[in-house]
């Protein structure tokens, strides 16, 4: 084990909440809260998976989906996005996007940490 | 004069004279022809045997001519009253018609 | 005795001296010299063709037979001449303006230029003047056989006399009369010709006055003393006969035709007629000063039975004075002359203009834009005309056989003349008067004047037999010539007039009140009632479809190449052109029109340019009805494009409602967005740490607890939102009721900061100053308190100075009661500003307490209490200010 994920997100509690699950199956759980340096810091950090807000302050989850994956290095970099808004156009835009899971908030634990591990395994 | 709102009631007096030599002018039509039409009064043969002495035709020439040229006087003179007036046309149109 | 030779010489002599006069004066017209023949004393002679030999020979005839009636002839006109002002004025400025080229020309234009009335007019016209030329071509015939009749051999044949005569008039008016296309540009000529034979008339009957007075009379009081001895030494009047004689006289006088082209036509300038008012009676008087010496002395020193009509050379003659007889002829010699060139001018461009062009250009049907030069024909049609009309008045004279006295031809003219009074001035001073009016009152007053003045005439059993004279017409007793519906004893001359002119005005007046104008018409009628307060512009074209190059070459036909490029270049230039061709404005169109009226007559050249305008190609069977018809499509193009512009402000308000709608879906997708967020945001930390609290096992008890509490204030947050958002949710739909109720600003301000700071862990150190918050306050305290703690609430929240300060100041000013909130925080960014009060806006808030709704609550409340909530910025810090209305704020005690 020993993966290491990025959680990209700002609301506190969700991130402990996220933090809490995925440290507890033996990830690696880096956070950050700004939407407009997230892509920096995702290409600094090299993560094996991005968990992705949709909703965030200075850059929307989207338009740091769309800039990753204009990089070819991070093309098939698996990416779970999670939204609160819950409308059936935010999940087409996203898809449309390359996300490569879309999940609404609330959201299952089981479902979080399941769809995290088949990411990671799908990408090797 | 009444180029903004109403005309001012009174009028310096070289404008109300031309006013009232222009109601002279206007009237002076009327005038000749009450003149001229007062010989229907004069008796004529007409009348029967019963009416005065007719008049003489030296009397009646004389008189339609003197109306004549009363009226061509007083026409002659309004005109050139009102002939220095440059407004004369434009103060007649303010005139109710 | 002077052989009629000679007095054919000095005739001769005397007519090429006109010609040469006419001519020069056309020279110095066209060489720009020729102010001086446009002077007002020249406009007054020429107004004395009024003066024919009716006046010169006829006159004393007249007074020979009826004493002082002949005088009425000079009353009537002397009467409207001074009273210029009343109809004048009008009729002069009407015609100038409207171009009107004759008197048909005048009453088509006003009856929305109606063909078929012009066609009337000129057709009465002619009728009604060919007698009177007929009785000029008489008077000279019978003034030189007067000459002739004593030197035996030397007989006049006067048929062929009159013939010369007719002949040489003829020659006369086609040279100057047509040289000139535009009537506008008047006859320059003919005009100072008939001046000068004003003048010549004049002295001549002046000269035989005096010579009479003077010279037989031995001066004014034997004059006199003669005068009552004579045969009509009386005053002897039929009254009716005075009073319809003026009458009439006044009537023919503005209604002549060969009156209204020296008066109205022929007029230079408007002035020149306020000194033709006292000039022209003057001129008047004159003539008619020693008519009634000459009759007197006449008729005591010719034989009995010798003919009245020309006491003026016999008298002379008698005497043995050949030279002022030679005079004398020639005075009656310009009269008759004078007087057949005018007339035959004013009827020539009647019959030319709306007889003869219209005919000919419906002959061609190609219409106005015909190959070939219509200036030509034009021009043969004037002359043609002219010919006509004075062919007519030769063969009148030869049939007639030249009997009757002058002064019955005179009258009988002038009471067909007349007619057209009522449709003339009906038009200028009577909006309501219509085409259909006009022709009633004409064809009324025509058909009466035939009947009772013009058949009569030529006596009982010529062409009204001795039948219909005692028994009427079908042998109805109250259609009797001369005494209709039965009133008998009346003078037949008052007859006709009375009856005519009564019931031509009431066949008008009654019709018009009854027809309904076209719109052109009505259009024509306000332009001429008004012709004082309107701008001089007639109804417009729309210019747009017009090419230049069309107009001219239409022009071009019409007013021969010069004047036309003159007039377009002219145009161009007033236009700011280089070239010769103006655009095509509708001031242009309109001033164009009336320059081809003046040629062509008002309804053939409106016809005309609305071919071209209308770009349709509109038959020339409808030249009558164009002018009509194109009105009233302007009329419901006009309609059209209103409906258009209303349909486009329909489309335009259900676009803008669309917006509206689209926008508001957008609003209320982003709001229901914003909810599911808010909503959903707090509800996954609660489910996924309870779901760690019941999944984990062997959790620690602080753990535990640390988890609980997350899930609880998360609740917490979730039912302040729900809080929020109803009464959001309230306020927004104006459902709130409000507690008004009085207290004091201090006493909420204390309140408020108290419930503030109990719900923060934030100090904050907070400033107010007691003395101004002395006031009592009426409003709903709760709602305002409600405002201040969320204002002094996010001044903690969102306060990031080392030292948060507050400070509160209460302001009154003016009207206003203001509450002002300033930390020391950093300053919102203007981006951000414009914001703050929109639901869900949320500043720089990263723990999530806040659900972004607080200001947008206070703005709500603030709204209710009639007051505002604003932020103002600073460089330190940031202001939010409450505004309170005057009323609510008492002072304190």
């Amino acid at each position: 084990m020993g993966k290491h994920v990025l959680l990209v997100e700002d609301e506190v509690n969700i991130i402990e909440a996220i933090r809490f699950l995925l440290s507890r199956e033996g990830w690696q759980v880096d956070t950050h809260s700004d939407g407009a340096t997230a892509v920096d810091t995702i290409r600094a950090a090299r993560p094996d998976l991005v968990v992705l807000d949709h909703m965030l302050p200075g850059k929307s989850g989207l338009d740091i989906l769309t800039e990753l994956r204009a990089d070819p290095d991070f093309q098939t970099l698996p990416v779970l996005m999670l939204t609160a808004r819950g409308q059936a156009r935010d999940r087409e835009q996203a898809e449309k996007a390359g996300v490569s899971r879309f999940m609404t908030k609330p959201f299952s634990n089981l479902e979080v940490v399941t769809a995290v591990r088949d990411l990671v395994q799908l990408a090797q | 004069m009444s180029e903004h709102g109403l005309p001012p009631v009174f009028l310096e007096r070289r404008s109300y004279r031309r006013r009232r030599m222009m109601d002279a002018l206007r009237l002076l039509p009327i005038l000749g022809l009450f003149l001229w039409m007062l010989p229907l009064f004069w008796p004529t043969a007409a009348d029967g045997p019963g009416a005065p002495d007719k008049m003489a035709m030296s009397t009646a020439v004389t008189y339609v001519f003197a109306v004549w040229l009363t009226l061509i006087g007083s026409a002659l003179a309004l005109w050139s009253f009102l002939r220095s007036s440059p407004e004369m046309g434009e103060d007649a149109n303010a005139e109710p018609r | 005795m002077a052989s009629v030779n000679l007095l054919v010489g000095v005739s001769l002599i005397y007519v090429t001296f006109l010609f040469a006069i006419a001519f020069f004066a056309e020279r110095a017209a066209a060489k720009g010299r020729g102010a001086w023949l446009r002077s007002p004393l020249v406009y007054t002679l020429s107004l004395s063709i009024y003066c024919t030999a009716w006046t010169f020979y006829g006159a004393v005839g007249y007074a020979a037979r009826s004493g002082m009636e002949f005088v009425t002839i000079y009353l009537g006109p002397s009467l409207v001449m001074i009273g210029w002002w009343w109809a004048l004025r009008k009729l002069v400025r009407v015609g100038r303006v409207q171009r009107a080229t004759s008197v048909a020309d005048l009453i088509s234009s006003r009856y929305g230029k109606s063909n078929l009335l012009a066609i009337v007019v000129t057709v009465m016209a002619v009728i009604g003047v060919t007698p009177y030329i007929a009785l000029q071509l008489q008077s000279v015939t019978l003034s030189l056989s007067i000459f002739s009749a004593p030197d035996a051999g030397g007989e006049v044949d006067q048929a062929i006399a009159a013939f010369w005569v007719a002949f040489g008039l003829a020659i006369f008016t086609v040279l100057f009369g047509t040289r000139n296309l535009n009537a506008n540009e008047r006859h320059d000529g003919v005009v100072i010709a008939i001046a000068v034979e004003a003048v010549v008339k004049l002295i001549a009957l002046l000269a035989v006055g005096i010579f009479v007075v003077w010279g037989i009379a031995g001066g004014i009081a034997p004059m006199m003393e003669r005068i009552d001895a004579s045969p009509i030494g009386e005053w002897d009047m039929d009254r009716s006969r005075w009073v319809a004689l003026t009458a009439l006289s006044a009537a023919a006088f503005l209604a002549l035709p060969r009156m209204f082209q020296v008066m109205v036509v022929e007029n230079e300038d408007e002035r020149h007629l306020q000194i033709a008012s006292w000039a022209f009676p003057l001129y008047l008087m004159l003539m008619s000063l020693f008519v009634v010496p000459i009759a007197v002395i006449g008729l005591d020193l010719m034989p009995a039975g010798s003919n009245p009509d020309l006491f003026v050379l016999t008298v002379p003659l008698a005497e043995g004075q050949v030279g002022l007889a030679t005079l004398s002829f020639l005075g009656g010699f310009s009269s008759a002359t004078s007087m057949v060139i005018v007339a035959t001018l004013a009827l020539s461009t009647m019959v030319s203009n709306h007889v003869v062009m219209p005919v000919w250009l419906s002959a061609r049907a190609e219409g106005a834009q015909v190959s070939g030069d219509v200036r030509n024909v034009v021009i043969m049609a004037r002359r043609a005309s002219i010919l006509m009309i004075i062919g007519l008045g030769y063969f009148y004279y030869r049939f007639s056989g030249g009997g009757a006295a002058l002064a019955a031809i005179g009258l009988i003219s002038f009471v067909g003349v007349a007619q057209f009074l009522p449709a003339m001035f009906g038009g200028i001073f009577w909006r309501g008067a219509t085409r259909w009016g006009a022709l009633a009152g004409l064809v009324v007053g025509f058909a009466i004047w035939v009947f009772c003045s013009l058949l009569p005439s030529f006596g009982p059993g010529v062409v009204l037999s001795v039948g219909i004279f005692e028994n009427g017409l079908l042998g109805i007793g109250w259609l009797r010539p001369q005494a209709l519906f039965g009133i008998e004893g009346i003078d037949p001359t008052v007859h006709a007039v009375a009856w005519s002119l009564v019931l031509n005005t009431t066949a008008f007046i009654a019709v018009s009140l009854v027809t309904f104008p076209g719109p052109l018409e009505r259009l024509q009628g306000a332009q001429f009632v008004n012709v004082f307060d309107h701008s001089t512009q007639a109804r417009g074209w729309e210019a747009a479809r017009a090419t230049s190059e069309d107009l001219m070459v239409m022009t071009q036909r019409i007013l021969g190449a010069d004047e036309a490029q003159t007039l377009f270049r002219a145009e161009a230039k007033r236009q700011g052109l280089d070239g010769s061709l103006p655009e095509p404005t509708q001031g242009f169109l309109q001033n164009l029109e009336r320059e081809l009226a003046a040629s062509v007559g008002a309804a053939t050249a409106h016809a005309m340019i609305s071919q071209l305008v209308g770009g349709a190609s509109v038959s020339v069977q409808d030249l009558m009805a164009v002018a009509d018809e194109s009105a009233q499509i302007l009329e419901y193009s006009n309609q059209l494009e209103a409906k258009s512009h209303e349909l486009t402000r329909t489309a335009g308000k259900l676009r803008e409602a669309n917006q509206k709608l689209t926008a508001l879906s957008v609003q209320k997708d982003a709001f229901l967005s914003q909810i599911s967020h808010e909503l959903r945001t707090p509800m996954t930390s609660i489910r996924s740490f309870s779901e760690i609290l019941r999944d984990t096992e062997g959790m620690g008890q602080v753990e535990k607890t640390r988890y609980a509490s997350i899930i609880h204030g998360e609740a917490i947050r979730l039912t302040r939102l729900l809080d929020d958002l109803l009464d959001l949710s309230v306020l927004e739909n104006g459902q709130v009721s409000l507690r008004y109720e009085a207290g004091r600003l201090s006493d909420l301000l204390e309140q408020s900061i108290v419930t503030a700071q109990a719900a923060s862990t934030r100090s904050m150190d907070i400033r107010r100053r007691h003395v101004n918050e002395a006031l009592v306050l009426t409003t709903d305290l709760d709602r305002l308190g409600q405002v201040f703690i969320n204002l002094i609430t996010n001044a903690q929240k969102y306060c990031d100075a080392d030292d948060p300060e507050l400070v509160i100041s209460v302001q009154q000013d003016g009207d206003e009661l203001s509450v002002a909130f300033r930390d020391n925080g950093t300053p919102i960014p203007d981006a951000a500003r414009s914001v703050i009060f929109e639901k869900f806006a949320r500043i720089g808030d990263q723990d999530g307490s806040g659900a972004g709704l607080g200001l947008a609550i206070c703005r709500e409340i603030m709204a209710r209490l009639g007051g505002d909530i604003t932020h103002v910025p600073a460089a330190q810090g940031n202001t939010f200010v409450v505004h309170l209305p005057r009323r609510a704020a008492l002072a304190a005690q």
